[in-house]
């Protein structure tokens, strides 16, 4: 017995210390959280990154000077180490990890605070309207520099007090992309004005498709090929007063999109899928795809071998309806210990003149800034997966028009979950009473202080 | 503590090892009260409470009582989630008792003189060493619109245009089942096996003598002595059916389309989390925590009383 209450002793004593020691691990850790420096002095040694893809990380090691690649998730600038926090968008997982770390910003050591973190348009205003975003004006970046910026990629990112907290190097209007040999074959010419004529309202546009259908091929890939296109066109937000709204301009798509699938229209793809994808080979088929300038680079298999892309064979126009959709913008987290450079990156990437011309030449990317946008559609920039056409007006008469008035914090729980609902109505396995039933169901499981009548 | 000693000193040694029990114990248990016991507590009394982040913003925890409780069973969806996953489990359990009832008689009958069957017990457990998301990434690949199963289906001349597995509430949870069977059988036919070995051999020989063939053998002696094993298996099959989850989120990328049709009630949960509303996660959790007790009431209850027969 003694020697068991010694040994007791000794593993109480054990446990006190350890939780002793802990105690005195964390304490420095959260006191050096308490002191950033965010108005000059030394800055930190690294600046932490939180972006779902490797889009923003190729502009940065691509044309932001003085990045130096040191391997996949790391780089440097001068002596900060860059590291790049890669989570997938797939099942929120980049949202719920942003998130939780996040909230755990003010107690976390120095070199683990998030200093920059990417949002998207459809959930931007989750972020924004926090106080974790910090506001662009505290990082010594004015409104003078940001006058060539097209206003909506400001309206996007600028909270309910009107302070603007975000900025994008990015225009994302949308067009409407087809592919020039079935055009040829359908309509014996591939030229984008002769093209815009077959498109240019929703009946013409589902006269076309008949006439795509019955020389065997499909107007477009899938459900969700329109979708933005109705939804960028709705005459209220997915919520009002903490109620769904269901926008006629979303039951237009619901309707047309059923109607497309039973006449065999389309090749009942879901937007991602492997059938989808298949849309950007001759094999797939498919006459034109909705979508913005990133959606060419990003998705076209542009760099594929045997791709329409690399081979130059889409074209673009205008289509039925002007739209937008996606793009990223760069967010400055509340607590960076590294603001005058998260400033530099938003400055050289958004507004410096020469690199966002860099970035439209290297990536066929469409950038934030009017007057060179404008200045280079009138130039013979050539865009190669575009078969030389050069799309830049199309771009820029699309930015101006974008009205993002009708935005709100759940646009993609909403937009998400009504198109998986939908597929079910279109595959014919629930009516469409029952597929609207299911999708307010699931809304209210996910934004759980919602209301769906 | 004082009066421990006295006794364990003053009476015998057997007092006197029971320290020795207590102590090889408490690791089992200090982890058990950790990990089970202060967690079941804690999601009982979360589900009493409105408690969920909306965006960044935190609501809650205020006290609601039953309100979420109301508000789960005032739903269909419990219902429906209830029925897909019992669908499901059925789906995969019945093939898998068969085959593995199968599986284990032949194995075990010494006559039969199977060759390799080391190999074969070995091989048939294989597909549970799998990760279940990897094997459903697989199958997701395998029947995708695409993918090689529809591509040989057509060059066989079975169908004309590729089958939309997962545009099919059928083929579907036909796949959740198949891959859960494919998944469970091997470690099923161990199991039986195990137990068909316990029986008397003199049984057999005896009824052997009498005429009996091998189907009335199988009926009249392996199933009934096997019952208690059986009904084991059964229930833990069952519980491990409540708590499916994995195959059929990863097979439906979380959706459990079409239609909600292979939405499990573990999905369901999973969902709430989505918005970390612990509230009617708790409150869900509690609901499946008193099928599974139940459930597992019924094994003891019935091993107990077959105990005491013997």
């Amino acid at each position: 017995m003694k020697r068991f209450k010694k040994g007791l002793a000794l593993v109480l004593a054990a446990v006190m210390t350890t939780a002793a020691l802990a105690g005195c691990g964390s304490k420095p850790a959260s006191d050096g959280g308490n002191t950033p420096n965010v108005s000059g002095g030394a800055e930190g040694k690294v600046l932490n990154i939180y972006v779902w893809n490797e889009e923003f990380k190729s502009r940065v090691t691509d044309h932001y000077p003085g990045y130096v690649k040191v391997d996949e998730t790391n780089g440097k600038i001068g002596d900060v180490a860059v590291k790049w926090h890669i989570t997938p968008n797939e099942n929120n997982a980049y949202q719920n990890n942003l998130d939780e770390t996040l909230l755990k910003q003010a107690s976390a050591a120095v070199d683990d605070k998030i200093d920059i973190f990417l949002v998207e348009a459809d959930y931007a205003l989750k972020y924004v309207d926090t106080e974790y975003t910090m506001p662009v004006k505290d990082l010594g970046i004015t409104d003078t520099e940001l006058a060539n910026q097209y206003k909506y990629t400001k309206d996007i990112v600028t909270d309910s007090k009107g302070v603007l907290k975000g900025l994008s190097w990015q225009g994302c209007p949308g067009v409407l992309i087809y592919n020039r040999a079935i055009a040829k074959d359908v309509f014996g010419t591939d030229d984008p004005a002769e093209v815009q004529k077959k498109v240019s309202d929703w009946a013409a546009f589902e006269n076309t498709a008949e006439e795509v259908k019955a020389k065997g091929y499909k107007m477009v890939s899938g459900f969700d090929d329109t979708y933005r296109v109705f939804s960028n066109n709705v005459s209220s937000p997915w919520v009002v007063d903490g109620k769904i709204v269901i926008d006629d301009a979303i039951m237009d798509w619901v309707e047309q999109t059923k109607n497309f699938t039973d006449k065999g229209y389309n090749s009942k793809s879901t937007l991602w899928d492997d059938v989808w994808n298949k849309g950007f080979y001759p094999e797939g088929k498919v006459f034109c795809y909705f979508g913005p300038a990133w959606f060419i680079d990003f998705s076209m298999a542009t760099q594929e071998d045997g791709s329409i892309a690399k081979n130059g064979g889409w074209a673009a126009t205008e289509g039925p309806q002007g739209f937008f959709w996606g793009g990223t913008w760069i967010c400055a987290a509340s607590g960076t210990d590294n603001p005058t450079l998260v400033a530099d990156i938003m400055r050289q990437l958004t507004t410096n003149e020469t690199i966002m011309k860099e970035i439209v030449e290297k990536d066929n990317d469409f950038v934030n800034n009017k007057p060179a946008m404008e200045a280079m559609a009138k130039t013979d920039y050539k865009s190669n997966p575009l078969g030389g056409q050069n799309p830049l007006p199309i771009f820029a008469a699309g930015a101006d028009k974008v009205d993002l008035s009708n935005l709100s914090a759940y646009d993609q729980g909403c937009n998400e979950e009504f198109q998986a609902a939908m597929k079910d109505y279109f595959n014919g396995n629930a009516t469409l009473e029952a597929a609207l039933a299911n999708f307010k169901k699931n809304i209210v499981v996910k934004y759980p202080g919602l209301k769906a009548e | 503590m004082k009066d421990s000693r006295n006794t364990g000193q003053g009476k015998s040694k057997v007092v006197k090892y029971n320290k020795w029990g207590y102590i090889f114990l408490a690791p089992f248990v200090i982890v058990y009260v950790t990990f089970q016991v202060v967690p079941l507590f804690s999601t009982i009394y979360n589900s009493f409470f409105e408690n969920f982040r909306s965006g960044l913003i935190q609501i809650g925890p205020n006290w609601v009582g039953l309100e979420n409780y109301k508000k789960i069973f005032s739903t269909p969806e419990l219902m429906q989630y209830t029925k897909n996953t019992l669908i499901m489990w059925i789906i995969g359990f019945v093939p898998q008792i068969i085959v593995s009832l199968m599986l284990g008689q032949w194995f075990s009958d010494v006559r039969l003189k199977l060759r390799c069957s080391g190999f074969f017990k070995t091989v048939i457990y294989l597909p549970n060493l799998i990760m279940a998301s990897a094997f459903s990434m697989l199958f997701f690949a395998l029947f995708s619109d695409v993918g090689p199963v529809n591509g040989m289906l057509m060059s066989m001349g079975v169908i004309d245009e590729p089958f939309r597995f997962f545009a099919s509430v059928g083929a579907t949870r036909g796949l959740v089942g198949l891959m859960n069977f494919l998944m469970w059988f091997g470690n099923t036919t161990i199991l039986l096996m195990a137990g068909i070995m316990g029986i008397d051999v003199s049984l057999f020989e005896a009824a052997e003598v009498d005429g009996a063939n091998s189907w009335k053998r199988f009926t009249r002696i392996t199933l009934p002595l096997l019952k208690p094993i059986l009904i084991y298996v059964i229930i833990t099959s069952m519980i491990g059916g409540i708590q499916m989850f994995d195959v059929p989120q990863i097979l439906t990328n979380g959706k459990g389309t079409p239609a909600d049709s292979a939405t499990t009630l573990i999905m369901y949960l999973n969902r709430h989390l989505f918005s970390k509303n612990y509230g009617m996660g708790g409150a869900l959790s509690v609901f499946l925590f008193i099928i599974t007790a139940i459930l597992s009431l019924v094994i003891y209850a019935i091993m107990y009383r077959k105990r005491d027969k013997n």
